[in-house]
């Protein structure tokens, strides 16, 4: 049980998160532009999300809070 | 304390510890290396610390740290040190960083020699470095006056958070002189609450010390308030000494060791009859415009007399504004006028403009 | 649930400035980390570079101080000297510290400078528009080696971390990198262990940060963590160079 929350607009879109995430639950949002003209990361699934902050290690932005 | 005979550049190490600088970083040329083994003597003994730098480029940014975190820092050079230093000159002056920097010119351009010298007058008044700045730039003509320049200095600097500069010759450094410490009055100076010294009074706001303002509109409101600041110095920090001035039909123009030739030719030119004064700007930067204006409306012709080949003489005209002839004698090579020398110039320009 | 990551304090709440997946955003993250964790916020003193960090004053949430290229070490100097107490750090990239500021990053290193450096090696002059740097590899292409940098002509890269334990004065030297998770761990340690030597008074302490720059090197953010580790890491081993504390 883990808990994911993305700040939309300091994403940048760069993707080191999603081959770094083990669980394979990182995509791009195509459907959104933010704040800075990006399309921003996406959780396909939260309940496959084990909370092991890889994603937030990675990301040059400190776009995620990871709750466990 | 009594008065005591010093080498000028002592007094000068002296006066910056009386003045309560702790810090000093500098790098060795000569002829101004009696300022950091002063230093590096007395600091230890006071608590503070003198370090040789690798070269004056780091010595200057020791300073823009030192001062940018909040202490009383100096530094001291000669001519080619100098222009090395210019870069973080500049640099400071933007982040608005209170410092002394102490430039006992030698004879130029390049290497030129170990001679004194008055050639550094450009670049110590008109900016040095790159940009729109200035320094507070303070001449002294005896030990004494160096020695309470180096220490009004300090109070100058820290004032109007802007860099000063003792622009001393090779003479001021090398003189021995009696002097003494005790007027030293500090100013009433502002607390540096902008200074970067870690952040645990979180009643100020998070100190930036900083020269960049990528923004035209941010550039433009520092350039704004640096140009109000030279305003408020010119009115309230112009020093300037006026010898024998109220009758005199010729008017000599000269700085530093020159200056304190010239009153001795004067005192000559005197007793033949010739009615001569001087007008010793104290501060170069900023020039006193105004003494040479007033003198202007009544004296007959003006001389300039520098160990140059004609720097400070461009502001006398500028101040004199055309309203009488400003003639130029400068002496080359690191040679230094002698009384003879001036008292033949103030001949000549008296049967010239008489 | 209990929160096992979020942004640390000692960032601003400014957005970075860099490109999509340039590494500085997670060595900024990480020097704060380490100074937050060690409880210095409040007497931490940075020193930003000229160079893409050049804005590092924005970001970090301390006392800053923004230096002449190159010159950081100097200006940590004059700072250090004045407050031996305060936790001082310079962030400093490649062209400003292996290039133009060779001599001071050297001599701030002899002399034994309490202070941390965390240099930033990314094989490239970033902010100028890619422009070959001192720590460029043999081969590498970029605008102003655009026929690949040469040993004939210019040399090959220095090795900063190698040149910098050679001095006494250093007592923590150690090269890591940021294409992976366990790096990026393994680098947040070895800068708190940095500053951690710097207040117990130890000496010089230099953590180089093996970094990308996507955007001049021609690459995704992806591409450029993967040309990082299979180039960069064989000439730039990764490791303690030095630790005598």
């Amino acid at each position: 049980m883990a808990k994911l929350t993305i700040n939309e607009d300091a994403c940048k879109g760069c993707s080191l998160c999603i081959q770094v995430c083990p669980k394979h639950i990182l995509e791009l949002n195509r459907e959104k532009l933010n704040a800075k003209g990006y399309h921003p990361i996406g959780i396909i699934n939260m309940d496959e999300c084990i909370g092991c902050a890889s994603c937030a290690r990675m990301c040059p932005d400190v776009v995620f809070t990871v709750e466990r | 304390m009594a008065k005591k005979l010093m080498k000028g550049s002592e007094a000068i190490g002296e006066a910056a510890i009386q003045a309560g600088c702790r810090f000093f970083f500098g790098y060795p040329i000569t002829p101004q290396n009696e300022i950091p083994e002063y230093m590096s003597r007395r600091l230890p003994q006071e608590g503070g610390v003198f370090l040789q730098a690798e070269s004056e480029v780091a010595a200057i940014n020791m300073v823009y740290g030192a001062g940018g975190s909040g202490a009383r820092v100096m530094t001291s050079s000669s001519s080619p040190g100098i222009s090395l230093k210019q870069e973080g000159i500049s640099y400071i002056a933007c982040a608005e960083i209170p410092c002394l920097i102490c430039n006992m010119m030698r004879v130029g351009p390049g290497l030129g020699g170990i001679q004194p010298a008055q050639g550094d007058y450009f670049q110590a008044t008109k900016g040095g470095g790159h940009g729109d700045y200035h320094l507070v730039v303070l001449a002294p003509s005896t030990v004494q006056e160096a020695a309470n320049m180096v220490m009004e200095g300090f109070d100058i600097a820290d004032t109007y958070r802007i860099p000063v500069m003792l622009l001393g010759d090779g003479m001021i450094g090398q003189i021995m002189e009696p002097v003494e410490f005790a007027d030293y009055k500090k100013r009433e100076l502002p607390p540096k609450t902008w200074a970067a010294t870690g952040w645990d009074d979180k009643t100020r706001e998070r100190a930036v010390i900083n020269s960049l303002y990528i923004e035209p509109e941010q550039m433009k409101v520092v350039s704004e308030r640096l140009l109000k600041r030279y305003a408020l110095i010119k009115e309230r920090e112009t020093q300037v000494e006026l010898y024998n001035t109220e009758d005199a039909d010729y008017i000599i123009a000269a700085y530093g060791t020159t200056a304190r030739i010239a009153k001795s030719a004067i005192n000559k030119a005197r007793q033949m009859g010739i009615k001569v004064g001087l007008i010793r700007p104290k501060t170069v930067w900023p020039f006193p415009d105004e003494a040479f204006s007033k003198a202007a409306d009544t004296a007959k012709a003006f001389i300039t007399i520098e160990m140059s080949t004609g720097q400070m003489v461009e502001d006398v005209r500028l101040a004199v504004n055309g309203k009488k002839p400003v003639e130029f004698f400068g002496t080359l090579g690191g040679f230094v006028p002698s009384t003879e020398d001036i008292l033949e110039q103030i001949i000549k320009l008296k049967e010239a403009h008489e | 649930m209990a929160v096992v990551f979020e942004k640390t304090k000692m960032l601003t709440d400014v957005p970075f400035h860099y490109c999509p997946g340039c590494t500085h955003g997670i060595a900024h993250r990480l020097v704060a980390e380490a100074v937050e964790e060690l409880g210095m916020q409040d007497k931490a003193i940075g020193i930003a570079p000229v160079g893409c960090a050049v804005f590092a004053y924005n970001y970090f949430n301390c006392d800053m101080m923004e230096a002449a290229h190159g010159r950081a070490p100097a200006v940590a100097t004059g700072i250090k000297r004045v407050h031996p107490d305060k936790l001082v750090f310079s962030y400093q990239g490649d062209g400003d510290l292996a290039s133009i500021g060779t001599a001071e990053i050297v001599h701030a290193a002899a002399r034994g400078e309490k202070v941390t450096t965390i240099f930033i090696n990314n094989a490239i002059y970033g902010m100028t528009g890619g422009q070959m740097a001192p720590t460029s590899l043999e081969g590498q292409v970029t605008t102003t080696s655009p026929y690949g940098r040469k040993r004939e002509h210019c040399g090959l890269p220095i090795r900063m971390s190698e040149l910098i334990a050679t001095l006494d004065g250093a007592c923590y030297v150690e090269r890591v990198s940021l294409h992976d998770v366990p790096n990026i761990i393994k680098a947040k340690n070895a800068i708190k262990k940095a500053m951690k030597y710097q207040m117990e008074g130890k000496g010089f302490t230099f953590i180089e940060v093996l970094s990308t720059c996507p955007t001049n090197w021609g690459k995704t953010p992806v591409e450029a963590l993967k040309w990082l580790k299979e180039n960069m890491i064989p000439y730039y081993p990764l490791g303690v160079v030095k630790e005598e504390v």
